[in-house]
């Protein structure tokens, strides 16, 4: 039992905010010497876990032609095809970035939206400002409402799409963990394709959430409108 | 046979010529620390191949792992100035190529899917299979980038050959020791299984549930993988613990579930944890400091009402599908 000290290890470490390369490399050099292996069979799992894993770091590969398109205008041609959205409700912006988010990362364009590229400079303006159009100065907790749900679009639609493209970390720390500790030959398409069905269901809670959120706003307006109204009566009394 | 080992080669060789840009970039200020980080990282993916035919030691690769682990720990590798174009450079190359600029990165999830669901099953005329079993994916992936980056080159006629390396090197530098982290918590996976701690946290979930129930088996596995998510603040680092707990010995080999489909379905139920806690920093506090908002949790809130019934659903998926 002792050896679930290692988990702890991880867990503090992260907490910590130690290196994450650090702490993982602590939590198996403790796992080891608790579970009884010796020096040398600690540093030869080291090895043979990380021959038998390389196949984890293979997206790597991709990196210089998603560079290179980068180079040429990838973000500014997103970003213009994106900004066409301008036209809708804040929910139905949302709803529809965040289906053009999840479609791009299951091709493995995950580089086209994100907090910083995306999200700051251009969902999360066009989403106020379609709430401004309709409801005057939003009160801060409708500001709030509208800032969280466009950080949660560009969230969860990445997360369950860029798992149905192959070359992503999660499907080949899948294969490479479990064809080099159990010895089975998974096929990375086969592990990708399986995401297919929780990617739909995400698209559908979080997508209808998103596009309902006009409704909440308005009842968020409303409900800012009559306690305005109260504070007026109490001001004018 | 085409054989995957090639491609783990051009990661390696593409992580020599990294080290060897980063060895003469004057601008990065920890240009040494940089080059042995990403240099030894390349021999090991070339030595790696010795190790799992059993021709070389698996003790001295571990050596250069908890090494390069160690560079990581002191704050290599660092970046060098960026050689790119600027935004207005772009925006004029985007009014040129437009939708084009797409095409290049379309090609490789085709191709990779090409090779992995068609060509994975051709044989040889000696009967052998064309790609190497179980790999074909990546094989694909490979020949996917290398045919992608050819469409670039011939579309963007970028002035030297070299312009594509530079480009890798600038996302790779940004990304840093990350770039192998995914592969640190497989190896991690390995030593937790070797020395038991899988096992360990088995015996206490055991306890959790009715023995013989595949349900309670199945939400066990799916739970587990986000409570430990929220935790650790990542899945992957939960996926090796709870697997080796609960997904191999009680859903694969017990119940007898699809290997895929458990796995698959089970990284997702993390992924579920990961939009619930603070401890995923990147994905949760920075988009709202970001947007400066008032509350840092704030999109944390937009997310649990999504993320506790998508943890129901792929319990369902998972006991409908896999077994």
């Amino acid at each position: 039992m002792w050896v679930l000290l290692a988990i702890a290890v991880v867990v503090v470490g992260f907490a910590l905010r130690i290196n994450s390369m650090l702490v993982v490399t602590a939590a198996g050099i403790v796992a080891g010497l608790i579970g009884g292996l010796s020096p040398v069979k600690i540093l030869n799992a080291f090895g043979d876990g990380f021959a038998g894993s390389r196949s984890v770091t293979v997206f790597i590969v991709t990196l210089p032609v998603i560079g290179l398109i980068e180079r040429y205008g990838l973000q500014h041609q997103a970003r213009k095809l994106i900004s066409k959205l301008k036209v809708l409700t804040t929910g139905r912006l949302l709803a529809l970035y965040m289906l053009i988010r999840q479609g791009t990362a299951a091709v493995g364009l995950t580089s086209i939206g994100g907090y910083a590229q995306a999200v700051r400079p251009l969902i999360h303006p066009m989403a106020a400002g379609a709430a401004e159009r309709k409801y005057g100065k939003l009160p801060e907790k409708m500001q709030e409402k509208i800032k969280g749900f466009a950080a949660s679009a560009d969230t969860v639609g990445v997360f369950f799409g860029e798992d149905i493209f192959v070359a992503i970390g999660s499907i080949l720390l899948i294969t490479g963990f479990v064809d080099t500790t159990y010895g089975l030959k998974l096929e990375a398409i086969d592990i990708a394709v399986w995401a297919i069905p929780t990617g739909i269901c995400a698209l559908l809670i979080h997508g209808s959430r998103l596009w309902l959120l006009d409704r909440t706003l308005d009842k968020m307006a409303a409900q800012a409108d009559a306690e305005a109204e109260d504070e007026d009566e109490e001001v004018a009394r | 046979m085409i054989k995957v080992e090639w491609f783990y080669w051009l990661c390696g060789i593409f992580f020599l010529l990294i080290a060897m840009q980063a060895f003469t970039d004057r601008t990065n200020r920890k240009r040494l620390g940089s080059a042995a980080f990403w240099g030894i990282l390349g021999l090991s993916f070339c030595y790696g191949t010795f190790v799992v035919h059993k021709q070389a030691p698996s003790w001295l690769l571990g050596i250069a792992v908890i090494g390069i682990a160690a560079l990581a720990g002191a704050g290599f590798p660092g970046r060098g100035q960026e050689r790119t174009t600027t935004p207005e450079q772009r925006a004029r190359f985007a009014d040129r190529f437009g939708n084009k600029l797409f095409l290049p990165a379309l090609v490789i999830p085709v191709v990779a899917a090409i090779f992995g669901a068609w060509l994975a099953k051709v044989k040889l005329g000696n009967g052998k299979p064309l790609l190497e079993t179980g790999s074909a994916t990546i094989i694909g992936l490979g020949v996917a980038s290398i045919l992608a980056l050819a469409v670039g080159m011939v579309l963007f006629r970028p002035r030297s050959p070299a312009v594509p390396l530079h480009e890798g090197r600038r996302l790779l530098e940004h990304i840093g020791w990350a770039a192998i982290l995914p592969q640190m918590l497989a190896t991690l996976g390995l030593l937790f299984t070797a020395s038991g701690v899988g096992k360990a946290v088995g015996r206490v979930t055991d306890h959790l549930i009715p023995k013989g129930s595949l349900i309670a088996a199945v939400a066990l596995y799916c739970i587990g993988m986000a409570i430990f998510t929220i935790i650790m603040g990542n899945a992957f680092a939960a996926f090796p613990v709870m697997t080796a707990a609960v997904g191999w010995p009680l859903l694969v080999q017990q119940f007898h579930g699809t290997p895929a489909v458990v796995f698959a379905v089970g990284m997702l139920a993390g992924f579920c944890g990961t939009l619930c806690t603070p401890m995923a920093a990147n994905f949760n506090l920075v988009p709202a400091a970001l947007l400066e908002m008032k509350d840092q949790y704030g999109p944390i809130k937009a997310q649990i009402p999504t993320a506790i019934p998508l943890l129901a659903c792929n319990i369902v998926i998972m006991y409908i599908f896999a077994f």
